[in-house]
């Protein structure tokens, strides 16, 4: 079994509500140096096999199709689960 | 009434506002025709409302799934063809995944949900859904919603303002953070509308916003959907 990561974040140039009210709480827990905090996506997708060159262009299709919106969103990265990431269920 | 115009109504899994919008169409004299997200077919229906509410829990991203719904492909291929389409709160946001209407909605700036009765302007009266109001006319309609912050790139916002794409404004203060107090927006063509406040909330004495003329008098939403029939009645 092999699983493929891909995270989405936020356009820089979109407000980001919920990484701006995530930032306001930091300081109030004692956590003073984060000037800024944005908040993404991380999924993982499984295949039964390994992660071929083939998976992540089909992964990478899938995550342009659905799992962002190009409009507000970036995919930032595709990519192969580390062994340490495919292990941990 | 057998020949009065057919509206259908889609039901998504998590649709809320899927009955009154029915309503609304049947309180406007035509016949409302349930449209399930599993259907593949409209049904002959004559126009096509896409209610507000939370299409599966607005999982992923609001409206992100409902877009890939068999009744959506053929909502798309019907919109494209002209067929009035509109699209309310949670419809608006499908109708944006759609690619039908460009944009899209996010989180409200300032994070908090937010239901209040809000005044529009109506920018352009001559959609298919607004073509009984007059240009720059004000209304006032209920807004539930906690990811109404309409935004685009500079371009797109450009371009929408420069083809009167921009069918409702709002007034008297932005509710969400939408980028130059954008409430609705048009196709290129003006049969599909989408806008962000309910107007099947506003469709009956008793039940609407407050107006200077008494509680609950406000029915300014009915003309969005006599609008439609306007047109397939040909009035």
């Amino acid at each position: 079994m092999g699983r493929v990561v891909v995270d989405v974040m936020p356009k820089p140039e979109i407000l980001d509500p919920q990484g701006k009210a995530i930032a306001g709480a930091l300081p109030r827990l004692g956590f003073k140096n984060f000037i800024n905090v944005r908040q993404g996506k991380r999924f993982e997708l499984e295949v039964d096999g390994d992660v071929t060159e083939a998976v992540i262009a089909e992964v990478r299709d899938a995550a342009i199709k659905l799992l962002s919106n190009p409009v507000i969103e970036d995919v930032v990265s595709v990519r192969n689960a580390t062994v340490e990431e495919a292990t941990n269920v | 009434m057998s020949d009065a115009p057919r509206v259908g109504v889609v039901t998504f899994p998590g649709s809320l506002d899927d009955v009154d919008a029915q309503r609304a169409v049947r309180l406007s004299d035509a016949t409302p025709v349930r449209l399930w997200h599993a259907d593949d077919d409209l049904q002959n229906v004559d126009a096509v409302i896409l209610p507000g509410g939370f299409s599966y829990g607005d999982y992923l991203r609001c409206g992100a799934i409902a877009r890939f719904t068999t009744i959506m492909d053929a909502v798309v291929d019907a919109a494209k063809g002209g067929l009035p389409v509109l699209g309310i709160c949670n419809g608006f946001q499908v109708l944006c995944e759609a690619h039908l209407l460009p944009g899209a909605l996010v989180r409200n700036d300032h994070q908090q949900f937010i239901c209040r009765d809000q005044k529009l302007r109506i920018e352009n009266a001559e959609t298919a859904w607004t073509r009984q109001f007059s240009q720059g006319e004000e209304i006032i309609i209920p807004l539930k919603n906690g990811e109404g912050g309409y935004i685009a790139d500079e371009a797109t916002l450009d371009r929408l303002e420069a083809e009167q794409r921009v069918v409702f404004r709002y007034l008297d203060g932005n509710p969400n953070g939408s980028r130059r107090d954008i409430a609705g927006i048009a196709n290129e063509a003006g049969n599909v509308v989408g806008l962000m406040p309910h107007p099947e909330h506003a469709v009956e004495m008793g039940y609407g916003p407050d107006t200077a003329g008494g509680t609950r008098t406000g029915i300014d939403g009915q003309r969005i959907f006599t609008s439609a029939l306007q047109a397939l009645v040909g009035v």
